[in-house]
């Protein structure tokens, strides 16, 4: 295997006294597709955001090409970031601006290019995801599965070695959902990037990971293949697998606490 | 690597040698010489890739505007010894469909289609 591109060492995040990542160790390695499962609350988006920079670690390290980002100053920060796409969960584009003008940004502000050129590589990169002809088009025009790949053109404007997508297909229905993890696969195989995916859903890990870690309660419960996982034993990813629900434990003075709070013990 | 840029004219022809890496940064300069050559209305343009190990998308766009230009004026704009890296990415992006591609700059000057 090559050299690991992003290395994540005993990082611990907190919200508040609430503990969300409790000593992540993880290497990504050059040219793969690893998705960072897990269910709601793991801290699966806490840790992408982490590593491109958006929030500050209680404890630990990350290297995005042997940068340490907290400890980097904010030009060797910028510069591995620029080399960095980010598709966001709700698209987060700009609903004041074209489509044209969202995937352009990137290549406004931080390149000498001319206008020009800028525009060819625009309609460059819609065609790559399925968007030819809907530069001059607004956000709100775009359905939920185009809005996503408009985003995902955006991130793709600068050409990154590095795609980070968090929550790629959440909201789309099954289809769009499946039509976009086919783009990141074909992204993957034409553009060489390392791609790291943050997702629950199940259907698009089998499909597009080349490695899969499991986050559970903010820890790494499981680093392996697809098939790896399929023939584990380990209960949680059973459960995760299966899509059994936790069990219900009710402990009656636990519970009674809960509803009327500690102020009337 | 800094980008090298050397511009050479045979006959009625200009040949553009690059050298280094052709990203988001460096691409303008292959620009400004590309540009000068069709606000020449050179007849016949070869850009000769040889030396190039690495285009991004900054680097085909501004062999598109190339293209683009040499063409109001009916101009011959072609594309020499790409290199395999390279390749791929026209093949990827098409483009190698729209581009006359040839295996070196002579031969781009000595026969006119592929």
């Amino acid at each position: 295997m090559s050299e690991p591109i992003i290395q994540i060492k005993n990082l611990h995040s907190r919200y508040g006294t609430r503990e969300i990542l409790k000593g992540i160790n993880l290497d990504v390695y050059k040219d793969e597709t690893l998705v960072i499962l897990g269910r709601s609350g793991c801290g699966k988006s806490t840790l992408l955001r982490h590593i491109i920079g958006l929030q500050k670690q209680s404890q630990g390290d990350i290297f995005v090409k042997g940068v340490n980002m907290a400890r980097a100053s904010d030009a060797e920060r910028d510069e591995v970031l620029k080399k960095s796409g980010m598709l966001f969960q709700g698209a987060a584009l700009f609903n004041s601006m074209t489509v044209g003008d969202n995937v352009a940004l990137p290549l406004v502000e931080h390149t000498p290019l001319e206008p020009s050129t800028i525009e060819i590589m625009t309609r460059m990169k819609l065609e790559l995801v399925g968007l030819s002809g809907f530069e001059s088009f607004m956000p709100a025009q775009l359905s939920g599965g185009m809005k996503k790949r408009a985003a995902l053109a955006r991130a793709l404007a600068m050409d990154p070695d590095i795609l980070f997508c968090d929550e790629p297909s959440a909201g789309l229905d099954p289809i769009v959902a499946a039509g976009i993890d086919y783009l990141i696969l074909k992204l993957k195989r034409a553009f060489k990037m390392t791609i790291m995916v943050v997702t629950h859903e199940l259907a698009s890990v089998f499909l597009i990971a080349d490695r899969i870690a499991l986050l559970d309660d903010g820890q790494v419960i499981f680093l392996g293949t697809r098939e790896d996982m399929k023939n584990s034993s380990n209960p949680k990813i059973i459960q995760f697998l299966q899509r059994q629900p936790d069990e219900e434990v009710v402990d009656r003075e636990l519970y009674l606490n809960s509803l009327i709070g500690t102020k009337y013990l | 690597m800094d980008l090298k840029v050397n511009v050479e004219h045979v006959a009625k022809a200009a040949v553009v040698h690059i050298e280094g890496e052709v990203d988001l940064y460096s691409s303008k300069k292959v620009r400004e010489e590309i540009m000068r050559l069709t606000n020449a209305r050179t007849r016949i343009i070869v850009i000769d890739l040889a030396s190039v190990k690495y285009m991004d998308s900054s680097g085909v766009a501004t062999l598109i505007e190339g293209l683009q230009q040499s063409r109001k004026y009916d101009g011959r704009f072609s594309l020499a010894a790409l290199q395999p890296n390279v390749r791929e990415v026209f093949e990827l992006t098409r483009l190698d469909r729209v581009f006359e591609i040839h295996i070196d700059w002579k031969s781009a000057l000595e026969n006119p289609t592929p």
